[in-house]
């Protein structure tokens, strides 16, 4: 047969087995077990941080109720507030509080929320494992990282007890995300203040990995649950924010002593999202189930504490 | 040649006498010509190897990479970020073909339409047919990303205001591909001989009665091309979905008017190339696998309806 | 008997239908302008417009932040030069090869393979580029410290061009065979007879006969490198640099676009708006490259007809 012969051949084969599939098997999605009475869709936007947490949940949530849709987009934190005050979502994921511009856009547009928070992150500073060098003050962190920085080797560090000669290869997140708003808030005092000549990976925190592994003077931030899937390849420094040198970890996130470095994650419920049914269960099995699944996503979990000033909010606003 | 007679003879014996020199030159090629020329070629030889090289490396890594994730739950499965072994692609499938069917429904009739204006109907010599023409050969050269930026102003937003649906995409992408299905469309019907259309006149039909059972059906294998070029070029764009929302997490099958969100195949595997985890960046390939393969048969097809109808005139 | 036929008002109606078919395209460029333009002047009502055009710092979202365009349009030019200079030799010597060397068999197979290039996504060749051109050739390949060293950087402009040449080689490849095969063969068989070697009559005869249509294919190809959005962002980074060395990472117009427009911005803000001023940056670089190419286009087959 010809070429073209047999690339039809080919061809029709892949068609039919893509047609087979995706009419066949309604049966994979429509619910293994539960079928529950709950049915609608819940928009959801906001941060690229806390979105994974909610995927999560949402998956298993729809696996229960296979009527309800539920969609997360990644807007950003600051994108998912303005459509959340715009009342096109129902829910809005979110890194850091909510602002005072963010809470007016709210109130013009008579939507009332609560913050509830879900789980905590450890933003983790990571260097190359050669790295002699196990703990940093926030003000070297500082020095490296602020605007007006220049320093291009780790033997320039201020104050630093090891020595170690190799060039400062910086590797950070992109501009319009949160974990960048708030290290930079936390380190260099004002969100967005940075200096300008770091490799910038934008969403691929895959990037920062194969970057800080890649060079021994290598140094970069981001989410916990990014080192925990590298803790071979990558070593994890550890911070002294005036209460010496603590390593990020669950513990140390949760009892507040790895600072500043530990933050907050939320999501803002609307009363007006919550007048509906699948929302409603939708935020109590959130917050029913968020502690076993933090920790499959990287994130630390809620103390009972926290857990129960969460579910204290829900029960205010709904 | 001109001149019978006496002068035939003449010619023949120039004509032998020419090729004989020409002969008896080559015959002589100096070495060093003989090298270079082989060089040369060699050269140029190695110029489509590099080419090919590259899109069999590219088509190999994909494999190579993805096929740890193909299974029949590709098509199957919803995606899913605490599970990456049982994620699958499903409602980016179905996302992508329900996009393709609403640029399929706007282009034909719209980019046949323009063609068919163009060529039978509108008068080249005047000045705002010359401008149609100019403004659709630039449209096919405008970044599809831009294209986004109309969709966005235009379509979710503005004036047509549908909001962040899959229609929205649809309609974006239809837009982005028209330019291309136009001047097919144009190739294709300019290519009927004019004693067809005059034909048909002298017997009496009118122009449209001569374009819809004449010109058109004979131009159909290049259309039918065009259009499936097109359709390949919409499935595999990116850039201006990411703009008018092809949200990345949705676990259901989309619908064209629903306000819950939709995904594409290539969003979708942009989605799952960004992220550190090696399970994604398998599925990302296993992606690009299945996508390769439903753009291969289409292409596939639309070159086999090419040889098979190309009419000679 | 011509006389005696009713007026066909059906006719007018289709004729109708038809032009407006034909208008919306005139229409969609409108549209995209008034999408450009309102908020590009906004932009320009905040930020002056000779920082825009001749400043180097594209910080957007820094604090102070600053807009110097020609950060990213180096970017773009940088990948697009890399792209150039892989392309072009491989497209014309595919060419060449297939329009006076290769036998028909051999262009049967070959031509519609590079058709399957061109029809590659370029989500896929921009992975292909990350995860393979970037670690597999460039890294290991790149000669140690040369411009800064390739090793230990996740984003390179190189690794975009190599993708975006390996994404525009079928344009030049194709255009430029059509344009070959378009000289008369009369040209050729001159010259043979004239005892021309092949390769002469392929660089002294045909390759300048065909240089309108060549040109033409090379300038459509800078314009749809210079658009290219995908290879970019996977391969090339998100950092606005403005050089032209290859194994920086840079930021592209494009990429800019896709990112930002997609990110946490809200919109009306002076970043929202920013987007559109380089939409419009991009937009006016690529029509004038089209126009110079439909120019060139027009001139070659003019000759021939």
């Amino acid at each position: 047969m010809t070429i073209s012969k047999w690339l039809m051949v080919i061809a029709s084969a892949a068609v039919l087995a893509l047609g087979v599939a995706a009419c066949g098997d309604d049966d994979e999605s429509s619910g293994s077990g539960g079928g529950g009475d709950l049915s609608g869709s819940i928009r959801i936007d906001g941060s690229s941080t806390v979105a994974p947490l909610t995927e999560a949940v949402a998956e298993q949530f729809e696996a229960e109720n296979s009527d309800v849709r539920v969609t997360v987009g990644t807007s950003g934190t600051g994108g998912g507030f303005e459509k959340f005050c715009a009342g096109e979502t129902s829910i809005s994921d979110a890194s850091r509080a909510i602002e005072p511009e963010e809470v007016e856009a709210c109130e013009k547009s008579g939507i009332k929320f609560e913050e509830v928070r879900v789980a905590t992150d450890a933003l983790t500073v990571v260097v190359n494992p050669e790295n002699p060098v196990s703990c940093l003050t926030v003000d070297q962190l500082g020095a490296i990282w602020g605007p007006d920085s220049d320093l291009s080797n780790w033997s320039q560090i201020p104050g630093l007890k090891e020595e170690f000669d190799e060039d400062l290869q910086l590797f950070g997140p992109g501009t319009d995300s949160g974990t960048f708003d708030y290290f930079t808030e936390e380190i260099n005092g004002e969100e967005g203040a940075s200096r300008k000549d770091y490799n910038n990976v934008g969403e691929n925190d895959n990037a920062t990995v194969t970057g800080v592994e890649g060079a021994p003077g290598g140094m970069g931030y981001f989410g916990y649950s990014f080192y925990l899937e590298n803790e071979g390849a990558l070593k994890a420094l550890e911070v002294d924010g005036g209460k010496g040198c603590v390593a990020p970890s669950a513990e140390t996130a949760q009892n507040d002593t790895y600072v500043p470095l530990s933050r907050p994650l939320f999501i803002y419920p609307s009363d007006k999202s919550l007048e509906e049914p699948q929302v409603k269960a939708f935020v109590d099995y959130y917050l029913d189930n968020v502690n076993d699944i933090a920790e499959s996503v990287g994130f630390i979990p809620l103390t009972e504490e926290q857990l129960a000033t969460s579910k204290d909010a829900t029960a205010k606003l709904g | 040649m001109t001149g019978p007679g006496a002068t035939a003879p003449r010619n023949r014996l120039a004509v032998a006498g020419a090729r004989a020199t020409t002969v008896a030159m080559l015959r002589n090629q100096p070495r060093r010509d003989v090298i270079l020329n082989t060089l040369f070629a060699g050269m140029l030889l190695l110029a489509i190897l590099i080419a090919l090289a590259g899109l069999v490396a590219l088509l190999v890594q994909a494999f190579v990479k993805g096929a740890p994730a193909l299974s029949t739950d590709l098509f199957t499965n919803p995606p899913s970020t605490a599970f990456p072994e049982k994620a699958g692609f499903r409602p980016a499938i179905i996302g992508s073909l329900e996009l393709i069917a609403g640029v399929i429904l706007f282009v034909v009739p719209v980019g046949i339409g323009a063609a068919i204006y163009l060529e039978e109907y509108a008068d080249k010599s005047k000045w705002w047919n010359r401008v149609i023409e100019v403004n659709i050969q630039n449209l096919a050269a405008v970044p599809s990303i831009i294209y986004g930026i109309l969709g966005l102003a235009f379509i979710v937003r503005g004036p047509l205001d549908l909001g962040f649906i899959l229609a929205a995409g649809s309609l974006t992408l239809a837009l982005l591909v028209l330019p291309m299905v136009i001047i097919a469309a144009r190739e294709a019907i300019r290519a009927v001989p004019d004693s067809i259309r005059q034909g048909s006149l002298a017997l009496g039909a009118t122009k449209w009665q001569t374009i819809r059972s004449q010109v058109l059906p004979a131009s159909i294998p290049g259309i039918a091309t065009g259009v499936i070029l097109a359709v390949s070029r919409a499935l595999g764009e990116t850039a201006p979905l990411l703009l008018v929302g092809a949200t990345v997490f949705v676990t259901f099958d989309p619908t064209p008017f629903g306000s819950d969100g939709y995904s594409a195949m290539p969003v979708q595997i942009f989605n799952y190339a960004v992220r550190p985890q090696e399970e994604f960046q398998t599925l990302a390939a296993a992606g690009i696998i299945v996508m390769l393969v439903v753009l291969l048969a289409m292409n596939s097809f639309a070159i086999w309806l090419r040889n098979r109808y190309e009419q000679r005139w | 008997m011509l006389q005696s036929q009713k007026p066909r008002y059906g006719e007018k109606v289709i004729q109708g239908l038809l032009a407006a078919c034909g208008i919306l395209s005139v229409l969609t460029t409108t549209a995209i302008v008034i999408s450009l333009i309102g908020p590009t002047i906004g932009f320009f009502e905040i930020v002056p417009v000779d920082e825009f055009l001749f400043g180097t710092d594209w910080t957007p979202q820094f604090e102070p932040p600053s807009f110097g365009v020609l950060a990213i349009v180096a970017g773009t030019l940088n990948v697009a030069l890399w792209a150039m200079l892989f392309a072009i030799p491989m497209g014309l010597g595919a060419a060449v090869y297939l329009s006076e060397y290769a036998s028909p068999r051999v262009r049967k197979t070959v031509k519609p393979v590079l058709e399957i290039l061109a029809g590659i996504p370029t989500v896929a060749i921009g992975f292909f580029a990350a995860s393979f051109i970037l670690p597999e050739i460039i890294q290991p390949l790149w000669p140690g410290e040369f411009l800064g060293g390739a090793v230990g950087k996740p984003f390179l402009a190189l690794a975009g061009g190599l993708g975006v040449g390996l994404m525009i080689v079928p344009i030049i490849a194709s255009i430029s065979e059509d344009a070959m095969s378009a000289v008369p063969n009369g040209l050729r068989e001159g010259a043979y007879a004239m005892g021309a070697t092949k390769m002469k009559v392929a660089t002294r005869v045909v390759f300048p006969a065909a240089l309108s249509g060549i040109v033409a294919s090379i300038v459509l190809a800078i314009s749809r490198a210079v658009g290219e959005t995908m290879i970019v962002l996977l391969a090339a980074g998100s950092t606005p640099n403005f050089t032209l060395n290859p194994v920086e990472p840079i930021q592209a117009m494009t990429a800019y676009i896709g990112v930002t427009a997609t990110g946490d911005i809200s919109t009306g803000s002076l970043d929202y708006k920013s987007v559109f001023s380089v939409g419009t940056v991009l937009f006016v670089m690529t029509l004038a490259m089209n126009m110079v190419s439909i120019r060139l286009v027009r001139k070659y087959r003019e000759v021939y007809e």
